[in-house]
């Protein structure tokens, strides 16, 4: 028998980046917040010996148990969806801070192309530039209605930039701190880009080139380049990460609290109206109701669709008649790019996860896409992550995979080889969704959620053509061997690739082809309200954060006018 | 007969390690395979052979198994891990840097038992695209593995697997890799992939989990291990050699 608790203003369904943002924001506004988050809780107090790469990065410390709940996965329709059974192609977020602890903090703003693709192809390109089987559609909101909650996001997180891009959207605000250092290795990259007529610019980082204290009087400290970023949490407070600022930003009002241990496994509703959510104390074994003026999904891509789902909120998607919009429009990324070998030996091991430089010349629209067979691009890049030697073994074709020669080769070009790669954007297709699986369930008797994706056409020649840019420069750089990597075929779910899922829960300006509104409010639910990736109609050719914290505070703003005026807010 | 045979390949695999018996190996082969040789007191010597780094840690060192109860199965794990990550003239190969215990260890541990994985069936072998979808824990999967290594020795050569040449013992991990071998609950191609990847994670993990002994894996690869900071060297135009360190010797 679940027990009910005292109600509260606002649930939020998990404590990551768009939870805390929300919870922040709401609990500043005077009303009272409850995250109710599966994970544990964690600050950087617990990252003092985390330069460990077997068990961060290979053991998944910080990641989701995956005994307690997975995904299913199939390339196709007709072939049966499995579990995906170890962590691989994408890493999903728990715990306090969600995947916003163990990121790199590679932090961009969509391009003004993104939010109207459709508008913009159809007219440059004419209606037949992709197949029917591509679903493209505009956010229903522009750059420009967006861009002063980027510039909220990007002064919550301090982020380093040099405002030096020429394809960037206009910009209120310059980035609240300066770039990271230029090193050798990305001087290469400048120098060859700039040779090759293209314009390269510093990365913009969550990794802070200086200390800073942002509006809700949060400090992040100064990055030390010690290498670990990405699957690691940071040990000097110095990656701007959801626990050190808008978490603490939140429980200082008084008004928020979180909920460890506690899954959150239906979305009450009654009447068209959310009441709350029901979910199990996994440490007890105790299950709660816990009741709300307004129930938030922060929980990842993935689990907001499957809350939805399992709580029969919505039409779900289906691919033979094209009806329903709830999973549909699942994106991915496809990771164009090359590797040169080289003869001088770099400090490859030291760096930050977004210690880096990138051009955008090959992104959304910023070349002529007239006579090639895709849309879009990806912002190219050079990144100084910090090489960890177990998962850093690079070797050129033709080298054997194990035995003298592999140990020889990986050795030698551990500190001898540089990489570029592209965050190419990825195009919603017919076939490509998200559903619940008819067979396998989660430790609470929850269906799991269930992936059907491969990559298209247009992926395909999408990564030909920035592989091959991407080849060039490294060649211009001084490889004495340029690699571009190979074209891709289906998608594999084992290699890790990237966590930047997006779709399922598109926003739009209309109910039928979106789940939310522009303020990211369910169409037929008001006072429920889902935020993330999941609101993104494609993916862009960026890493999508900084316009998941964009989003996370537009819907904020919606959330706290709601409690207020009730209603929809469209 | 067998048993027989199996005494001359364990004196013939320590020949092959080069390592005399002892007193230091009454707890099994194995001390001597990792170079566990209380003698240089765990310095690197000028020809490049180097002890376990472990001198002082005599009690509760991690050269004791954990998983393996057979010495042989732990010896042709050993011999396939030597054959994928081989000693050479950069440095030492995976026995002497410790794989074989760290393996041994980790399979004892949640990686052998799959804890943070889902392993609810139904179960189907599935695309390869689709990963990991046997019902088998790792654990089960190596120790299959070993077995079937072995017998694939013996039917090919007639020899135990630890008395194989160099080139034999490729051929039937090649013929793992190629998915060539019948193997029950998992392929055979598997087997191989998660072998090489512990491999590679016992030869560079931080010392602290058995592999990577003396820090001299990553002292072949110039990988520093646990520093606190690079702000004031990530500038140089220079390579960088930094002295490593572990996690273990930073208390």
């Amino acid at each position: 028998m679940a027990k009910t608790l005292d109600k509260v203003d606002v649930v939020t369904v998990g404590a990551g980046w768009t939870g805390g943002i929300v919870a922040a924001e709401a609990a500043k506004a005077g009303l009272k917040v409850v995250s109710i988050e599966r994970g544990r809780e964690r600050g950087t107090e617990d990252f003092l010996r985390v330069h460990d790469e077997y068990r961060y990065a290979f053991r998944y410390e910080l990641m989701q148990d995956l005994s307690k709940e997975t995904v299913t996965f199939r390339n196709r329709r007709d072939q049966r969806a499995l579990p995906m059974r170890t962590m691989g192609s994408f890493l999903l977020g728990e715990g306090l801070g969600g995947s916003g602890t163990h990121w790199n903090g590679h932090t961009w703003r969509f391009l003004p192309y993104d939010f109207e693709i459709k508008t913009i192809t159809e007219k440059k390109y004419g209606k037949d530039k992709l197949g029917p089987e591509y679903q493209l559609q505009d956010w229903g909101i522009t750059y420009d209605e967006l861009e002063p909650y980027f510039d909220k996001f990007e002064y919550t997180a301090g982020i380093s930039g040099d405002d030096k891009n020429p394809f960037a959207g206009k910009r209120s605000n310059p980035y609240p701190t300066g770039p990271m250092k230029k090193t050798p290795i990305l001087e290469k990259f400048e120098k060859a880009t700039s040779d090759l007529g293209y314009s390269p610019f510093m990365l913009p980082s969550a990794n802070l080139s200086e200390a800073y204290t942002n509006p809700d009087g949060q400090t992040i400290n100064a990055c030390m380049y010690c290498g670990f970023c990405e699957r690691f949490g940071c040990e000097y407070g110095a990656k701007t990460s959801p626990e050190i600022t808008v978490i603490p930003a939140a429980r200082e009002t008084g008004n928020y609290e979180v909920r460890f241990h506690s899954n959150v496994v239906e979305i009450l509703h009654e009447g068209g109206k959310a009441t709350g959510v029901r979910y199990i104390n996994w440490m007890s074994g105790e299950e709660y109701i816990q009741p709300a003026e307004v129930v938030v999904l922060n929980s990842y891509v993935m689990n907001n669709a499957k809350l939805l789902m399992v709580s029969d909120i919505g039409e779900r998607y289906d691919p033979e008649t094209g009806r329903g919009t709830l999973g549909k429009n699942y994106c991915y990324q496809i990771l164009p790019g090359a590797t040169g070998f080289f003869d001088e030996q770099f400090n490859t091991f030291m760096g930050a996860g977004s210690l880096g430089m990138t051009i955008d010349d090959f992104n959304g629209d910023n070349f002529d896409h007239g006579d090639l067979d895709f849309i879009h691009g990806g912002s190219l890049s050079i990144t100084q992550t910090g090489a960890r030697p177990i998962a850093t073994n690079p070797v050129p074709p033709d080298t054997p995979a194990w035995g003298a020669e592999f140990k020889k080769a990986s050795i030698e070009n551990y500190t001898r080889s540089l990489s570029i790669g592209a965050q190419g954007a990825s195009m919603p297709h017919r076939d490509n969704y998200l559903t619940l699986d008819p067979t396998y369930k989660d430790a609470y008797g929850v269906p799991l959620l269930q992936l059907t994706y491969n990559f298209t056409d247009q992926d395909k020649a999408l990564h030909k053509y920035i592989s091959e840019k991407a080849t060039e420069i490294i060649e211009k750089m001084g490889a004495k061997q340029s690699v571009g990597r190979a074209p891709i075929t289906d998608y594999d779910i084992v290699p890790y690739q990237t966590t930047h899922n997006t779709g399922g829960t598109v926003m739009g300006a209309d109910p039928a082809n979106s789940v939310v509104n522009t303020w990211l409010q369910h169409w037929d639910m008001e006072n429920l309200f889902v935020v993330g990736a999941g609101n993104f109609a494609h993916n862009g050719g960026y890493n999508p954060t900084g316009t998941v914290g964009a989003l996370a505070y537009r819907a904020a703003e919606g959330i706290i006018k709601y409690s207020k005026e009730g209603g929809s807010l469209v | 007969m067998a048993d027989e045979k199996k005494d001359v390949s364990r004196r013939d695999f320590l020949k092959t390690a080069g390592v005399a018996t002892g007193a230091l190996v009454g707890g099994g082969v194995i001390g001597g395979l990792i170079g566990y040789n209380a003698k240089d007191g765990g310095n690197a010597t000028k020809d490049g052979e180097r002890s376990g780094g472990r001198a002082d840690q005599s009690a509760g060192s991690p050269g004791g198994r954990m998983f393996f109860t057979n010495d042989h199965d732990f010896n042709v794990l050993s011999e396939a891990t030597e054959r994928i990550f081989p000693e050479d003239d950069l440095g030492p190969g995976a026995i002497k840097l410790g794989v074989p215990y760290f393996i041994d260890h980790q399979l004892a541990g949640a990686y052998g038992n799959n804890e943070k994985e889902y392993m609810q069936g139904p179960f189907y072998g599935g695309e390869v695209t689709q990963g990991y979808q046997s019902r088998l824990r790792r654990k089960e999967i190596f120790l299959q593995g070993i077995k079937k290594m072995e017998q694939e020795a013996k039917s090919r050569f007639d020899k135990d697997f630890t008395d194989l040449e160099g080139d034999q013992m490729d051929e039937i991990i090649t013929a793992f890799q190629k998915d060539e071998v019948e193997m029950e609950g998992v392929t055979a191609g598997f087997f191989f992939r998660l072998l090489r990847s512990a491999v590679l994670e016992g030869a560079y993990s931080d010392p602290m989990y058995g592999g990577n002994v003396g820090m001299e894996g990553w002292k072949m690869k110039n990988f520093p291990g646990h520093q606190a900071s690079y702000i004031d060297k990530i500038d140089s135009k220079e390579f960088v050699e930094i002295d490593p360190q572990s996690l273990g010797g930073h208390h």
